[in-house]
């Protein structure tokens, strides 16, 4: 399975992330490549300007939590990140990642098996991590098949025609 | 065959899914009553654009909300609104409330379009508000709403369920606010993400819609996807006033011997005051822990607690006092509807005499509109938020504490326990 499988730099980011600090709320009212550029501003000003297309993103616990902005997801596939992985995500970062199409994955132990700017590969829907660095491989937390086809069909709005009509 | 005995998240789904014997971890589609979306409806809409060919297929279940920045800031959100009133008028979207109207939340139940055992779908996080009146409130992202809009579906997991009873007496100056920044603090601010949260109790019996508000409103900050408060004669009284004739049947109950992956016992006499303290709202400490903390600003307001009784407990406090020299207090009515009653019955001069500075309804200085804070000043907030760089600099801190604990701190100029003071 050679689709959703990314390999890249890592970034580091840590536990309980709110959506806020993805993106400011006064940064949101502009283009979103122009939003990009201000992801993570406080709490690592570096990220927005030295991300390359292809990177991706380690977290700690419950990433994206407290506002359910969407665009927080959108502002991060704009980085260029291929996937995140993290220890666990907040419940509304996760559906709007799947809703949106940007590739993630819950990993118990991932924060502390990589050192930021180590090379690292992600199978999403095969869920192994390996860090390339230090050769350590860890098991992510299976994906639900619903999940997979919604991020397959590209997200819910790609998917919103073949919906119509499943319920009354 | 009979049904195992379900939770009310469990009924509520497989309700509006047309599913029986769901169980925890099911993905399914559901139906949801209400789509609400605020200020982000703009995004909704692009979206919808994009779509070719598209349609409502029901107008009459979505609900916009102008709350965030409004009224306008820049000519930027100002053509936002434009593109969401014209939209509405087009789509023939009867439930849109402009910029006037205040918080989505507070607006939607006032309007009577929050039923008990309905699903609402909001692009808000607080969304799980609804179960106030014992309904599925949830949030989700726009795309999600510009999808319900065009198939009048949603998926959902049915998730596990925690109980938390509640029980005991609150002591004088101890609110309903203190008991969830407590659980916030136990259960951390991860301690029920995907999991629904019924509230139960004797002491939940006793409360009020508007306390049983700021419950259902808070259980988000530990991750939950709802939360809910069994539907009572309080409920279908609020129900009648804003204009529903909803029959109790109707309404949805978790089943005795239903099935919960924890059960949380809070007695809540000896409760102090609670202060959750920056960075992140499950640093919660008790005020004695942290009484004298200088401050530069009090916001009260937010859909946590910028209710009428919120204000009016307040008020209680500020009577007849000024607001500490070089402190700001604002306030921001979480409605127009809400406005209105204070203006009517006095309790708003008794703010203004007080020195408060009264913004429009809406979200004001908890969604960043207004408020904001220099490097190194500190918030006293009533709102339901604390992290870093949510008012203003990323160097300034936030303290989220009750409407009461945040008025006798305005009047002192440091954080002070309200417990004793005089009302």
């Amino acid at each position: 399975m050679s689709k959703y499988v990314f390999e890249g730099k890592s970034w580091k980011v840590g536990d309980f992330i709110p959506t806020d600090q993805i993106i400011k709320s006064r940064r949101v009212y502009q283009s979103i490549d122009k939003a990009a550029k201000y992801v993570f501003e406080d709490i690592n000003p570096r990220f927005g300007q030295e991300v390359q297309k292809g990177d991706i993103l380690v977290a700690g616990k419950h990433f994206g939590q407290s506002s359910g902005r969407a665009v927080a997801v959108k502002a991060l596939i704009a980085t260029g990140v291929s996937c995140i992985v993290a220890e666990s995500f907040s419940r509304t970062f996760y559906r709007n990642a799947f809703e949106i199409g940007l590739p993630i994955l819950e990993v118990s132990g991932v924060h502390d098996a990589v050192e930021e700017g180590d090379r690292i590969s992600v199978d999403v829907l095969g869920g192994v991590f390996c860090n390339e660095r230090t050769g350590e491989k860890l098991e992510g937390k299976p994906i639900d098949p619903f999940l997979i086809e919604m991020i397959e069909a590209g997200g819910v709005i790609a998917m919103a025609p073949k919906l119509v009509g499943r319920t009354t | 065959m009979t049904l195992r005995p379900r939770t009310f998240v469990e009924k509520a789904i497989e309700r509006a899914s047309g599913k029986t014997g769901l169980v925890p971890g099911d993905i399914v589609d559901v139906t949801p009553d209400v789509y609400m979306s605020h200020t982000a409806s703009w995004r909704c809409i692009r979206t919808f654009e994009k779509l070719e060919g598209a349609k409502i297929l029901h107008p009459e279940r979505v609900a916009m909300v102008m709350d965030h920045i409004a009224p306008a800031r820049t000519s930027v959100i100002a053509a936002y609104h434009r593109l969401c009133r014209g939209f509405a008028k087009e789509q023939g979207i009867e439930n849109f409330f402009d910029v006037n109207a205040g918080i989505c939340h507070l607006v939607l139940m006032e309007n009577g379009l929050v039923r008990p055992g309905e699903i609402i779908i909001g692009t808000d996080s607080h969304s799980t508000i609804y179960g106030a009146l014992g309904a599925l409130g949830t949030g989700v992202g726009f795309s999600e709403i510009t999808a319900a809009w065009v198939t009048g579906v949603i998926w959902m997991r049915v998730p596990p369920s925690i109980k938390i009873n509640l029980t005991g007496k609150l002591r004088p100056g101890v609110f309903v606010k203190d008991i969830m920044l407590k659980i916030i603090g136990d259960l951390t601010a991860d301690g029920a993400t995907y999991c629904a949260i019924e509230f139960d109790g004797e002491l939940t019996a006793d409360l009020s819609i508007s306390e049983r508000m700021t419950l259902c409103n808070l259980a988000m900050e530990m991750g939950a996807k709802n939360a809910y408060v069994r539907p009572d004669k309080k409920t279908f009284d609020y129900l009648s006033e804003a204009g529903v004739d909803f029959p109790e049947e109707d309404a949805l109950f978790p089943d005795e011997g239903a099935e919960y992956m924890r059960i949380v016992d809070v007695e809540v006499s000896d409760l102090e005051p609670q202060v959750s303290c920056p960075p992140l709202v499950d640093n919660v400490k008790s005020i004695s822990d942290i009484a004298g903390t200088p401050i530069d600003q009090v916001f009260i307001g937010s859909c946590a607690n910028g209710k009428y009784d919120d204000l009016v407990i307040a008020a209680g406090y500020l009577k007849g006092k000024k607001v500490a020299d070089g402190v700001r207090l604002l306030i921001t009515p979480g409605s127009r509807e809400v406005m209105k009653k204070v203006a009517d019955n006095g309790v708003l001069s008794t703010l203004i005499e007080a020195g408060a500075l009264i913004t429009n309804p809406g979200c004001g200085a908890c969604a960043g509109d207004g408020g904001a804070m220099d490097d190194g000043e500190v918030t006293l907030s009533t709102a339901n938020r604390n992290f870093s760089g949510r008012m203003g600099s990323y160097k300034s801190d936030i303290y989220l504490a009750s409407p009461a604990t945040a008025a006798v701190s305005a009047i002192a100029g440091v954080i002070t326990n309200p417990e004793g003071e005089s009302k």
